[in-house]
């Protein structure tokens, strides 16, 4: 028999470790979406398919600086000095995903109002006649147009990586401490985005597209999840002790009912159904892949303080 | 250069939580809060028991999980021996620090940073032993310059037998349990 | 035990320390100890270092405090200290939540409805003391001042002891014989005509080989033995600890003996026999210094360690080696005396038990065994002459305990109380002693209270005994007082002061100033001819060509080292009847009692049941430090330790609460199942002090159970009158 006692009790940290709550989960759910809509909508403009794309380019960076900012509040809210906040910014710490995101962030709101005022609306002109003027100037500059896609792209890209590493550098938590965490959160991000627009998009052909990314990204995101738990279960007994965890452990119930019942296999269904045209498009799919994925995040954020280090104590 | 350690006599430590007391009340660490801890591990079936007491805090790693991941920079290695320490203003209490511990040796302190052991830097820099290695009745802590091949710590962790904590996380712990 | 060898020889170790005239007189190595006038003035700025000496338990370690500001800081060991070697215990470290602690008691205190109910109405410190004088003058005329009893635990209650002597009672007891050290007292006392003592003569750090019966060490923090015990560990000596638990220190040990609980005499007895048929005991010292060993070597031949096995549980041949890794030591072999000895009822045999091997070994009066200690010898202040008391103390009624000597049984006084054999007890004074949790069997305390015409209680929390009290008197802590002089007997002669660091927060007083006002009130002003305490201690020090105000700097002042063993010239000097060590006691014979000690089997838990044992946590001290905010936070409930076998087939979980039934019914409060296999199947342990129900505490207030609780049998050794407590038995509860 092996019995393992501490005297130590400390707030948040014993019996064990539960530093973030709901923020931070969600943080990284709004951070992944807006990370997968700017990739979209990056590449729609960067591809120069702007023709049936207005939700895309122009309404998914709006929302998308709105859902970022809510992000940030979230994790604002967790800090727990946070009249120090300005702190991120006087200096850049390199082995520090955090630290990156912080930056990260702050180059993503140019690029998102960049990308917005390419495509500004008539319909609002009357109201910002200032913006309107800077979106003609950007009229027919493909070059410049490109670039902001591309911009975009990228930065989406980072910020959606981003929201992983952030976890898995921390490699004290052995469920984080994979070095797949990433692709599945962009994955993760990018099908969450594609079914945000599918279902707010006015556009039929825009929809259909959509939905058909979001199968894919789906698609991808299945074996994503399959490669991390095989990769858990496959590393040291600390990491199989994880990837338990999620398999058969305290957080499986809910994560293969909402994470992958419902929050994949089953809008990969319907999507499937809907883009064959069996059946009509229905704004469920889409809700259901969007609650997966931020159910995901507080999966792999709660059970990833739960999973600990050999002779953690208990 | 100086690199400081601590060198603890598992055979000596009796588990009494006095370092536990006197971390408490010389660096008024608040109530429901510490720095320090024991730990028992005991092996083995009545009556054939192994039983290894153990005083825990900080590593102060080489290699700190908890510096690399701080986005302010409030947490850093400090200019005399290596201790790892946390600047409170610098800190926002963004609590990546206390996740990327392995030994979960952090804690937010209710006033809102980042808090751990200092090794006593307040104490050491004045040529005192930190103050749980001075409390301790049982004289089982040795608190030293690891680069330092003549001080007592030094000697201690050449000539006895020992082992560190969870050697497998790659941070090299400058907290060494005699065996 | 007509005359009482104790006192006859610390009478004589007092003289010849008399005759050492030569003071060492230290440097202060303590800067900035508060002068008088800076106490009466404004804070003090910047860090002053006072020394003083820790209360947290009764060893009396030297301490320094450390005022930041004028606020309390921190306290450490005083380094010139021969008790702490300037290491406090964890207790003593945590001492200042002692003044911080927010659970204590502001103001003297009335009750206003019945006895135990929680009501009282706030008290001026003349209001309380007139009605206590007013109650105790009539308790005189009515009953004779032998009709109040004093109940007192530690030093703090010497000057009021001072005022119940001049008042006229005799009856003034503290639960640390009865309940405590009695028993081992005594059993040396019949063997080698001296006590063990506190702190106890054992030469720990010096020792080869180191046997513990159940003492648990680094457990039980009594400082110098515990660093003592750290230093002979490093040195590699051999440990061997018996203990139905795997205690810390067994974790020490080399031969761990998982002895079946209350048969550590058939262990003792067969130890003996091993030593004695194998020739390994130390023939010289023997021969020399004993008495009676042929008779005892006749009736141990019996024991061998076959016999002891089924009695025991412990292997032949574990007997064997480790009786003959004793003998390879002597006499340099320790066999702890155990401090708290009140177990099974036959302790003082067991204590006996223990000299004898001792004795065996050589091991009493030499290095690595019990040294000879001494004391400074500070001469005591002038008074007058006490009032003789007309009657004998009322705790040992017919002397049904011929061996109940040198402290009064606090026990007997309760039963006393209840009976009014053999004459009423009207009125209990409780100092620094929670009775509640001290004394066995509750209900019987309760039912003593019931017939008492006044209960006073001083104490610094409204600790469970106040919560019975008539009026309670809220005291200075020890950081916030002056006390008299310690002057303990140790391997130095030494004395230790206890000076106040700060002032009290509230209207709390020191026990001298209690002590003083109340005798003044009754009418006994004569007996307190100085004006404050510092007159008084600096009159003391002065006899000795000392002063308050030089003490006052270094907290501790030494005598010259003496020699402190027989080897190094220390007369070795027997109070027995036969002035040598009695292997055959001729007292015991004289009483009716075994002249060697036999071994009586304990009775057996019934079915489902379990023997509770309990001990001591290294961060509390009974259950006096639940409150300190410091302390607590290390420790705000015990659990109870079942074995992990047991625990499997009742179905309780590793940190379940379960209550504890005990074979008379009583059920304990929840508490938290430890899981181990640190302990035997056929006990429970649980840290003592703990399940406290005085409601006003907060912080204790049903916070684990309460050994003390549960332990309502108690066998009475029939020697001493000490109370043996391990025989209670409990079965669990899982309802909680
Ligand atoms: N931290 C701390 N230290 C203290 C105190 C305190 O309150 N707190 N109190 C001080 C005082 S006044 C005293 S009296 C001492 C008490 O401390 P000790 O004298 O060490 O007390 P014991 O009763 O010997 O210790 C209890 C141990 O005896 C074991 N035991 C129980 N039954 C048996 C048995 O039948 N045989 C054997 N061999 N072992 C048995 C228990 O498992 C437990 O490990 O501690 C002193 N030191
Ligand atoms: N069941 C059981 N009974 C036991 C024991 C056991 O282990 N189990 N142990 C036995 C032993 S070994 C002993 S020595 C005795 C100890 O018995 P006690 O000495 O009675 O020990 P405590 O229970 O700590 O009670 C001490 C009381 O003093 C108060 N106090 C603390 N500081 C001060 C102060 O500065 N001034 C005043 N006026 N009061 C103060 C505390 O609040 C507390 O109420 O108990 C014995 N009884
Ligand atoms: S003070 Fe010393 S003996 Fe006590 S627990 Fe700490 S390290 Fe161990
Ligand atoms: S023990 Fe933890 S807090 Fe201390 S340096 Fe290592 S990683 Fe950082
Ligand atoms: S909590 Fe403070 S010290 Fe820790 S990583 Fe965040 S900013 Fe750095
Ligand atoms: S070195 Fe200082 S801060 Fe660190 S545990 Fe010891 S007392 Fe506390
Ligand atoms: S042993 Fe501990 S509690 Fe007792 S006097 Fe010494 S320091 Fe104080
Ligand atoms: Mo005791």
């Amino acid at each position: 028999m092996h019995e393992l006692t501490t005297t130590r009790h400390n707030h948040l940290i014993d019996p064990v470790l539960h530093v973030w709550g709901w923020e931070i989960p969600v943080y990284l759910f709004l951070g992944g979406m807006v990370a997968g809509m700017m990739i979209i909508s990056g590449y729609f403009l960067f591809k120069g398919k702007t023709k049936n794309t207005d939700c895309s380019c122009f309404l998914a960076p709006l929302i998308s600086i709105v859902l970022l900012s809510l992000g940030m509040f979230a994790l604002f809210l967790d800090l727990e000095h946070k009249l120090y906040v300005w702190r991120l910014y006087t200096t850049f710490e390199i082995t520090s995903p955090m630290s990156w995101g912080a930056w990260i962030l702050l180059l993503v709101y140019p690029a998102l109002i960049a990308n917005i005022i390419i495509r500004f609306p008539d319909k609002l002109s009357d109201r910002f006649p200032k913006l309107k003027e800077l979106s003609n100037k950007f009229a027919g500059k493909y070059f410049l147009i490109k670039n902001i896609g591309i911009i975009n792209m990228m930065l989406g890209a980072m910020l959606g990586m981003y929201t992983g590493v952030l976890l898995s550098t921390l490699a004290a938590r052995p469920l984080w401490n994979t070095s797949i965490l990433w692709l599945l959160f962009l994955t993760s991000g990018l099908s969450g985005a594609a079914a945000f627009i599918h279902m707010i998009a006015k556009d039929v052909e825009e929809r259909e597209l959509l939905a058909k990314a979001d199968n894919g990204f789906l698609t991808i995101e299945i074996f994503v999840i399959a490669l991390m738990l095989i990769g858990l279960l496959t590393s040291t007994e600390v990491h199989k002790d994880a990837a338990t965890l999620l398999i058969s452990g305290s957080f499986a119930p809910v994560f293969w009912v909402f994470v992958v019942g419902l929050g994949i296999i089953i809008p990969l269904f319907i999507q499937l159904l809907a883009v064959n045209h069996k059946i009509k498009h229905t704004p469920l799919a889409p809700v259901f892949v969007i609650l997966g994925g931020l159910i995901l995040r507080f999966v792999i954020v709660q059970a990833g303080q739960v999973s600990h280090y050999i002779n953690a104590h208990f | 250069m100086s690199r400081f350690g601590m060198a603890i006599d598992t055979v000596r430590c009796v588990g009494c939580m006095d370092c536990v007391v006197a971390c408490k009340t010389e660096n008024k660490v608040p109530e429901g809060f510490n720095r320090d801890w024991i730990t028992e591990e005991a092996f083995g079936n009545f009556p054939n028991i192994q039983l290894e007491i153990r005083t825990e805090r900080c590593n102060h790693c080489e290699e700190a999980p908890c510096v690399d991941c701080c986005p302010t920079g409030a947490s850093h290695y400090h200019d005399t021996g290596g201790v790892v320490l946390v600047n409170h203003n610098e800190c926002i209490g963004c609590k990546a620090c206390v996740a990327s511990c392995p030994y979960d040796a952090r804690f937010i302190h209710p006033d809102g940073y980042a808090d751990k052991c200092t090794f006593c830097i307040h104490r050491v820099e004045k040529g005192e032993d930190p103050a749980c290695v001075s409390v301790c009745p049982t004289h089982c802590m040795t608190f030293g310059d690891l680069d330092d091949p003549n001080s007592k710590i030094s000697k201690l962790v050449k000539s006895r037998k020992w082992h560190v904590l969870k050697p497998e996380a790659g941070t090299k712990p400058h907290i060494y349990y005699l065996t | 035990m007509d005359s009482l060898s104790r006192r006859r020889f610390l009478k004589i170790t007092g003289a010849s320390i008399a005759a050492a005239t030569a003071v060492t007189s230290l440097n202060s190595v303590v800067k900035g100890a508060k002068t008088i006038e800076e106490k009466n003035g404004s804070v003090v700025k910047g860090i002053q270092k006072i020394p003083t000496y820790c209360d947290l338990c009764f060893w009396k370690c030297g301490a320094i405090a450390y005022v930041d500001n004028g606020k309390l800081w921190k306290i450490e060991g005083n380094p010139i200290d021969p008790l702490s070697n300037g290491r406090l215990c964890p207790r003593g470290t945590g001492g200042v939540g002692a003044s911080f602690d927010n659970e204590r008691l502001k103001t003297p205190l009335i009750r206003k409805s019945v006895r135990g109910e929680d009501q009282w109405v706030k008290a001026t410190w003349d209001e309380a003391l007139d009605l206590i004088a007013n109650k105790m003058k009539k308790i005189k005329t009515n009953y004779g001042p032998e009709s109040l009893a004093f109940f007192s635990h530690g030093i703090g209650g010497n000057f009021l002891k001072h005022t119940f002597k001049a008042y006229g009672t005799n009856n003034i007891t503290a639960p640390s014989f009865a309940q405590c050290r009695g028993p081992r007292e005594i059993g040396f006392e019949l063997t080698f005509g001296d006590v063990v003592g506190s702190p106890e003569r054992t030469d720990i750090k010096n020792t080869k080989c180191l046997v513990l019966l159940g003492s648990h060490l680094g457990e039980n923090m009594h400082n110098t033995q515990v660093q003592e015990f750290a230093d002979a560990v490093g040195a590699g000596a051999t440990v061997i600890v018996v203990d139905p638990r795997f205690s810390v220190a067994a974790s020490k040990a080399k031969h761990y003996l998982p002895i079946k609980p209350g048969t550590d005499i058939a262990l003792l007895l067969s130890w003996m026999n091993v030593l004695v048929t194998e020739g390994l005991y130390d023939k010289d010292y023997v021969e020399k210094y004993g008495f009676g060993f042929e008779q005892f070597a006749a009736e141990i031949q019996e024991y061998t360690p076959e016999w002891a096995y089924t009695r025991t549980g412990i292997e032949p041949a574990v007997i064997r080696e480790t009786a003959r890794e004793m003998g390879k030591n002597k006499p340099a072999t320790l066999v702890h005396p155990g401090r708290h000895a009140t177990w099974y009822g036959d302790d003082a045999q067991r204590a006996r038990s223990v000299a004898l091997l001792n004795a065996l070994l050589g091991s009493w009066g030499r290095k690595g065994g019990f040294y000879t200690p001494y004391k400074f010898g500070l001469p005591g202040y002038p008074y007058p002459e006490y009032p003789k008391p007309e009657r004998e103390p009322a705790d040992n009624p017919g002397k049904k305990y011929p061996f109940a000597e040198g402290e009064l049984l606090s026990t007997g006084l309760r039963e006393a109380t209840i009976t009014g054999n053999p004459y009423p007890i009207k009125g209990w004074f409780v100092y620094a002693t929670n009775l509640m949790q001290a004394l066995p069997n509750q209900q019987e305390t309760i039912k003593a209270i019931q017939n008492l015409d006044l209960l006073v209680v001083v104490d610094v929390v409204p600790s469970e005994i106040a919560g019975w009290a008539d009026v309670i008197l809220p005291e200075a802590t020890y950081l916030e007082r002056y006390d008299d002089i310690s002057d303990s007997p140790f391997k130095e002669g030494f004395i230790a002061l206890r000076q106040p660091a700060i002032d009290p927060p509230h209207d709390q007083k020191p026990n001298w100033w209690i002590a003083k006002k109340l005798a003044d009130k009754l009418g006994l002003s004569n007996y307190f001819p100085w004006k404050n305490v510092e007159e008084y201690l600096d009159t003391r020090l002065k006899s000795a060509g000392l002063s308050l105000n030089e003490f006052k700097k270094t907290g501790i002042i030494k005598r010259p080292p003496k020699p402190i063993y027989f080897e190094d010239g220390v007369q070795p000097f027997f109070w027995t009847q036969s002035g040598k060590i009695e292997f055959y006691s001729l007292k015991l014979k004289e009483h009716g009692f075994d002249p060697v000690p036999k071994f009586t089997a304990p009775e057996e838990p019934p079915a489902g049941f379990f023997r509770l044992l309990y001990g001591r946590s290294p961060v509390h001290t009974f259950s006096k430090t639940q409150t300190n905010p410091i302390l607590n936070d290390m420790m705000s409930e015990n659990e109870v330790w079942v074995n992990a076998d047991i625990a499997g087939r009742y179905g309780v979980k590793n940190g379940q609460y379960i209550k504890l039934k005990n074979s008379d019914g009583v059920i304990s409060n929840k508490v938290k199942v430890k899981v181990t296999e640190r302990i035997r199947t056929d006990c429970v342990y649980m840290v003592h002090g703990f399940g406290q129900t005085s409601i006003r505490n907060r912080k204790t207030y049903l916070k684990g159970a309460s050994d003390a609780q549960l332990v309502t049998k108690y066998k009475m050794d029939p020697l001493m009158g000490g109370t043996g407590m391990n025989v209670n038995f409990v079965t669990f509860e899982m309802e909680v």
